[in-house]
């Protein structure tokens, strides 16, 4: 070896004091806590504040500070420029281009969580107690352990295009071929693209919905399912008046955390498309704008604007979730 | 208003070598209440529920009415089950728990709020219709699942061990409800329970099952009377019956200086089948007499009084043969003998028990 690391330890060092310097703080942090009021009523507001402060802070700097930067900034046009009130508002809601970014990231909020939803539960209600379920549960369930980037390179060889004179590499082109059909480019032509890339999120999500849908699913009691039986319940009956009523939490979860991921869906249109094609969506076209066209003046204000509006979407449904999942709660 | 019949009907779980249930013959009366007792893991439940159709029967027949129902779904046998944790629909309100049944099967609206308002008043739920079981106390939970049974108006009514999720005093009040219920429907009704309390005062007959294999079935006084062999013996009766395993003399069975008489046909019956020169006996606490010292009574040094109020059981030790013996009598609750006292306990004449020591059959 002739590689010399003595130039990467002295890069280290900065690292392990950081580490060193957190463990010293916090260990410090709980001794002092502990040692210090052993008297009387401000004892547990100390503590209180003691355990809390440090995350608020981190909160304050890593969550609460930005927040408000992005909004004053989506009130500017660039980080030194001037102030343009509503302007980037109102270029999102008139503008050609991030109308027809809206309305895709419409189609991707509407198709992906109904449709994973779907798939997934229709699965677990299939392989519920099947022979070989772990196996077949397992298949859906990989594409969860792929990156998305990775999961759109692959689905992108099966949308692969080549003229209709060459050699298909393209699975569906292939096939096409074979049923005597021209080859299509998928990728490029809007607005279908957008759902082609859509199925690479449901083949994606379809597994998370099915883990957690298949696990409600053995959760309700067999005795439940034995007294239906005996009430002359069909399968089908079953299905709709004892097993979704028992499941419904568990599905409205499951839609709502694939709702939130596909509002921030990025990496699908990054790599498949990069926003060409008329394939923009939200997440994407705020990075887009502030960092990839930081030299148009007015980039960084759009991109801002952007993000708050992305922000303004996703916070009713966080806080829908959070309420049922309260509700859960007390019903235990 | 239906018969039911097993007719050796098996339960093998896959990858266990014994049966859970071997080989029953049963034959269940129209309108009879028969109740099936045993220990956990006798095969009680199993029973049941190869009756209702949610366990399969690897071998044999069962009959609803002499219709061959051991491959029919449960749907198809018109049969309706109380669970134990009752197995109400939890997003149902009672009403609906109670119709869900006649809606599946497309019974008229009118029909279907005539009978669940009927089975309602019946078990006194007219309040709790609009309420969700969970809003329920466990009584009232209870009562929801038996009418949900009743709303059916099934052939056979099967019921999984119903009481033991309840506390005792309600356990006690309910089952004299089930009781007069099914008297009042005639509905034939097949009944799991582990406490022989509840089989002998309920049952018309009563199925004792151990080990997958069917002991004995007889109304609750020939149970208690003539066990058929010695586990049905210690099984019925509480506190359980003395049952020994000791000498044979000439005469018959020996504890200690003290013999329980037995005829000729029982010392050579005792003496069959391997059984040598043992003999088991058994005598009841009730079937016995404190009496003085020198009137035939078998010594027993007194370790353990219970008061019950009505009855007072005596527990207490003899040495017989060089082992400690334990024996429970029952005694004059206002005249209870001391600790540690020496008492002598006479069974009465001709009350005992007697099983060959090898089969523990009666004889």
């Amino acid at each position: 070896m002739d590689y010399d690391f003595s130039e990467d330890v002295a890069k280290i060092w900065p690292a392990l004091l950081f580490i060193g310097g957190f463990v010293a703080v916090v260990g410090g942090l709980l001794f002092v806590l502990d040692i210090l009021p052993r008297w009387g009523k401000g004892k547990e507001r100390l503590h209180m504040f003691g355990f809390l402060g440090p995350a608020l802070i981190l909160l304050a700097i890593g969550l609460v500070y930005p927040l408000i930067r992005t909004v004053t900034l989506s009130f500017y046009n660039n980080t030194r420029g001037k102030f343009v009130g509503l302007d980037n508002y109102t270029w999102i809601v008139t503008n050609d281009d991030t109308l027809i970014m809206l309305r895709n990231t419409l189609f991707w909020v509407v198709c992906v969580p109904l449709l994973a939803t779907a798939f997934g539960l229709i699965y677990a209600v299939l392989v519920d107690k099947a022979r070989g379920e772990g196996i077949a549960k397992s298949l859906i369930f990989m594409p969860m352990a792929i990156s998305l980037v990775g999961a759109t390179i692959i689905w992108k060889f099966i949308y692969a295009f080549r003229e209709a004179d060459q050699e298909q590499i393209g699975l569906l082109n292939q096939i096409l071929v074979w049923l005597g059909m021209e080859p299509q480019q998928f990728l490029t032509s809007s607005p279908s693209n957008t759902f082609y890339m859509i199925v690479m999120m449901i083949w994606i999500q379809a597994g998370f919905a099915m883990v957690i849908l298949s696990a409600a699913i053995k959760a309700i009691p067999a005795e439940i399912v034995e007294a239906a039986r005996l009430d002359g319940a069909s399968p089908w009956q079953m299905f709709w008046r004892v097993t979704m009523p028992s499941i419904r939490p568990a599905v409205v979860v499951v839609t709502i955390t694939i709702t939130i991921a596909t509002l921030k869906v990025f990496d699908i249109v990054r790599t498949s498309t990069n926003g060409n094609f008329k394939s923009s969506v939200l997440a994407f076209e705020m990075y887009n704008q502030a960092f990839r066209l930081s030299d148009d003046p007015n980039g960084e204000g759009r991109g801002a604007a952007l993000a708050v509006v992305l922000f303004l979407l996703v916070v009713p449904v966080v806080v829908y979730q959070a309420r049922q999942l309260r509700k859960r709660a007390e019903i235990r | 208003m239906a018969t039911v019949t097993y007719s050796k009907a098996s339960r093998i779980y896959p990858g266990t070598p014994r049966p859970a249930v071997d080989q029953l013959n049963l034959e269940i009366g129209d309108g009879e209440f028969l109740v099936l007792v045993g220990p956990s893991g006798c095969g009680k439940s199993t029973s049941l529920r190869m009756l209702a159709g949610l366990e399969d029967v690897d071998a044999g027949d069962i009959l609803i009415n002499d219709r061959n129902v051991t491959h029919l779904p449960p749907k198809a046998r018109d049969i309706a089950m109380v669970f134990q944790n009752y197995a109400l629909y939890p997003h149902m309100t009672v009403y609906e728990n109670m119709a869900f049944a006649l809606k599946l099967r497309k019974t008229p609206k009118h029909e279907i709020d005539r009978r669940v308002k009927e089975a309602a008043a019946m078990l006194q739920l007219e309040d709790y219709l609009g309420r969700k079981p969970k809003a329920l106390s466990g009584g009232q939970r209870q009562r929801v699942a038996m009418g949900r049974a009743i709303v059916r108006e099934p052939q056979v009514f099967l019921m999984d061990e119903p009481l033991s999720n309840l506390d005792a005093k309600l356990r006690v009040q309910t089952r004299s409800q089930i009781a007069t219920l099914q008297a009042k429907l005639g509905i034939t009704t097949v009944y799991v329970t582990h406490d022989q309390v509840e089989a002998m005062t309920m049952g018309h007959r009563v199925a004792v099952l151990l080990d997958g294999v069917l002991q004995q079935v007889d109304s609750p006084r020939a149970l208690y009377d003539r066990p058929a062999n010695v586990f049905v013996a210690g099984f019925m009766g509480s506190p359980a019956m003395n049952i020994k395993t000791v000498p044979l003399s000439d005469k018959g069975g020996r504890f200690g200086d003290v013999t329980l008489p037995l005829t000729r046909e029982q010392l050579t019956a005792a003496q069959a089948d391997g059984g040598g020169n043992r003999v088991t006996v058994g005598f009841r606490p009730e079937d016995t007499d404190l009496v003085g010292p020198n009137d035939g009574g078998i010594p027993i040094t007194v370790d353990l009084v219970e008061e019950l109020g009505s009855d007072a059981y005596v527990h207490g030790t003899v040495a017989l043969e060089g082992q400690d013996e334990r024996f429970v009598v029952r005694a004059d609750p206002r005249r209870t003998p001391r600790l540690t006292e020496i008492v002598y306990v006479r069974p009465h004449v001709n009350t005992h028990h007697a099983f060959n020591a090898a089969t523990g059959l009666r004889i």
